[in-house]
């Protein structure tokens, strides 16, 4: 079975036999698909139970709990790479847990949709909040509460000290590298310290 | 319960003595003990596909199925344990163990001593966890089980699933420690400590020695109980079961059963003073306030932990406060910290602590999941 798009990109930035943790790790795809393709010691935060059951099913290491309450269960430097895939978004302590995944890892892949993808401008022209393949909620039942495009994420991590290392913009399964902030939808980052 | 689900059916109980003596963690020695057991399905040619279920402070051996058809209540977990459940007895051999200190079978106060002809009473020694799973270890030589697929089991039962894989790293493949603590908090050894002093003044308590008078401590016991049940359920739960109803639907400005709540605790109280002993209820709840795996290790669980070859799945339920997810969590944090596997599902449920003995279903489903996986691994 084939990795979806986004996935596989993440996947492609982690190293064989590295301890990671993968928060909001939904059904356990990602972790799954490392534990047998890279060897990877992996653990998922999720807050949903039906989530935390698939979990347990794929055999998956899977800690219920909620992001917003921070990663208190987790050592200092204790993963290779953390995973913050398409959750950023929703989170209310945004600030918060960006240094708290480069407490507990080595490096984090962020990933979030971008907010100045050229379809969501255009739809905010015709007098609308966007709705998308990436962000397919209607404005008052949307989990997402912060918004950003690719500069003010950058702005956040320059303000907290905070190295993008890598990025990589996509729409659908296309990589964008001519004008990312309009064209791309899907934005994926790996930072780390210093 | 599904239609595929089904009971073990009538279950007998055996008896396994041992008269090799075993040293206590208090310094006392049993010279000699019986261990009572049941056990559910088969036992596979490689000897892989067991699983040990521990008893939490008031549970015993008889875990699932009926002694015969006209039994009441079939085993204390027969929800959980059976043909198609998810603890599945088509697939794995479950032995179940009525604790030593016990008094349902296994050696306990209310036995008679040998030494004396006469019940062992005050004279019988305090135990640990620790010693319970030594004795459990040497009933799993008997059985010819070298390594247990799971060892299982909620509240106190959890603890001993924890230091299982503590004190014997290669014979436990996975511990299952559900609604448990890493060790009891002052808060839990103060309602302890009242449960016990309800029994120790009950003036039929006679230092302990009460069988050869002819009594029982049947009030200490009784409160010991009532207390117990209150901090068993949800403030929530017991809202939803009975709020502020009446028996007979008016004040009747006395100290009788009034709020049927009161019915509810006396009903229990009397029912569990009938057929518990006082001695085993104090034991058991030293156990309890002494369970502190870490205390060897600089008092370090994750140190403790270290040597543990086995999986772990913990669980807890959000409306249990007796022993209430941070406790649980403490254990998932130790286990992340000594890079051990470990899967934690927190269980919306508002059973409070008694929710490991119930069905919350993404707890069945969590059981379900986890355990599909011990019988894939050890090809059960």
């Amino acid at each position: 079975m084939s990795l979806r798009a986004d996935l596989q990109l993440i996947a492609d930035w982690i190293e064989p036999n590295s301890r990671v943790l993968d928060l909001g790790c939904g059904d356990g795809t990602l972790l799954a698909h490392l534990g047998t393709a890279k060897q990877v010691q992996g653990y998922g935060v999720e807050i949903d139970v039906d989530n935390v059951v698939r979990c347990i099913e794929a055999g998956v290491n899977v800690v219920q709990g909620d992001l917003e309450a921070g990663l208190a269960e987790f050592d200092d430097q204790a993963f290779d790479h953390v995973v913050l895939s398409q959750t950023i978004q929703a989170m209310h302590h945004t600030e918060n847990i960006l240094n708290e995944i480069l407490r507990v890892g080595r490096d984090a892949i962020v990933t979030f949709p971008n907010f100045g993808y050229w379809r969501n401008r255009w739809q905010i022209l015709q007098g609308h909040m966007p709705v998308s393949e990436t962000i397919p909620y209607q404005w008052y039942d949307t989990p997402n509460i912060h918004w950003c495009m690719l500069g003010d994420f950058e702005a956040l991590c320059a303000k907290n000290r905070i190295r993008v290392v890598e990025r990589v913009v996509m729409d659908g399964e296309r990589r964008v590298s001519f004008m990312p902030n309009l064209l791309g939808s899907l934005a994926f980052y790996r930072v780390a310290r210093g | 319960m599904s239609q595929s689900e089904q009971s073990v059916g009538i279950v007998t109980p055996e008896d396994a003595f041992f008269d090799t003596p075993l040293t206590l963690n208090s310094g006392a020695v049993l010279e000699h003990y019986t261990l009572r057991f049941e056990t559910y399905g088969t036992l596979n040619a490689a000897k892989s596909n067991a699983i040990l279920i521990c008893h939490a402070l008031s549970g015993h051996h008889h875990v699932a199925g009926r002694h015969h058809p006209d039994e009441k209540a079939p085993g204390w977990w027969d929800s959980m344990v059976g043909p198609g459940k998810p603890i599945d007895t088509n697939r794995f051999f479950v032995v179940g163990v009525n604790n030593l200190g016990g008094c349902h079978g296994s050696t306990g106060p209310s036995s008679v001593n040998p030494a004396t002809g006469q019940p062992y009473g005050s004279a019988f020694p305090v135990v640990t966890v620790c010693d319970w799973v030594r004795a459990q270890a040497r009933l799993a030589d008997r059985l010819g089980i070298d390594t247990w697929a799971a060892v299982i089991g909620g509240s106190l039962g959890g603890m001993q699933a924890l230091q299982w894989s503590i004190d014997f790293p290669s014979r436990v493949r996975h511990a299952l420690v559900i609604a448990s603590a890493p060790k009891l908090t002052a808060q839990n050894i103060a309602f302890n400590d009242v449960a016990r002093q309800a029994i120790l003044t009950d003036p039929q308590f006679h230092n302990g020695n009460f069988y050869q008078e002819g009594t029982i401590p049947r009030r200490g016991l009784r409160l010991a109980r009532m207390l117990g049940h209150i901090t068993y359920l949800s403030d929530d739960g017991m809202g939803e079961k009975f709020g502020r109803m009446l028996r007979s639907g008016e004040y009747k400005y006395g100290f009788d059963v009034e709020f049927e709540i009161e019915s509810y605790l006396r009903y229990q109280g009397d029912k569990f003073s009938d057929r518990f002993d006082a001695n085993t209820y104090l034991l058991m709840t030293k156990a309890l306030d002494y369970f502190d795996p870490g205390q060897r290790f600089d008092g370090s669980l994750v140190k403790a932990l270290q040597q543990a070859t086995a999986k772990y799945f913990v669980a807890s339920f959000t409306s249990d406060w007796r022993f209430s997810p941070e406790r649980s969590r403490e254990i998932v944090k130790a286990m992340l910290s000594a890079k051990k596997p470990v899967c934690y599902a927190e269980i919306d449920s508002t059973h409070g602590h008694d929710a490991f003995l119930m069905t919350d279903a993404p707890y069945v489903a969590a059981m379900r999941a986890y355990l599909n996986n011990v019988a894939k691994e050890v090809a059960a």
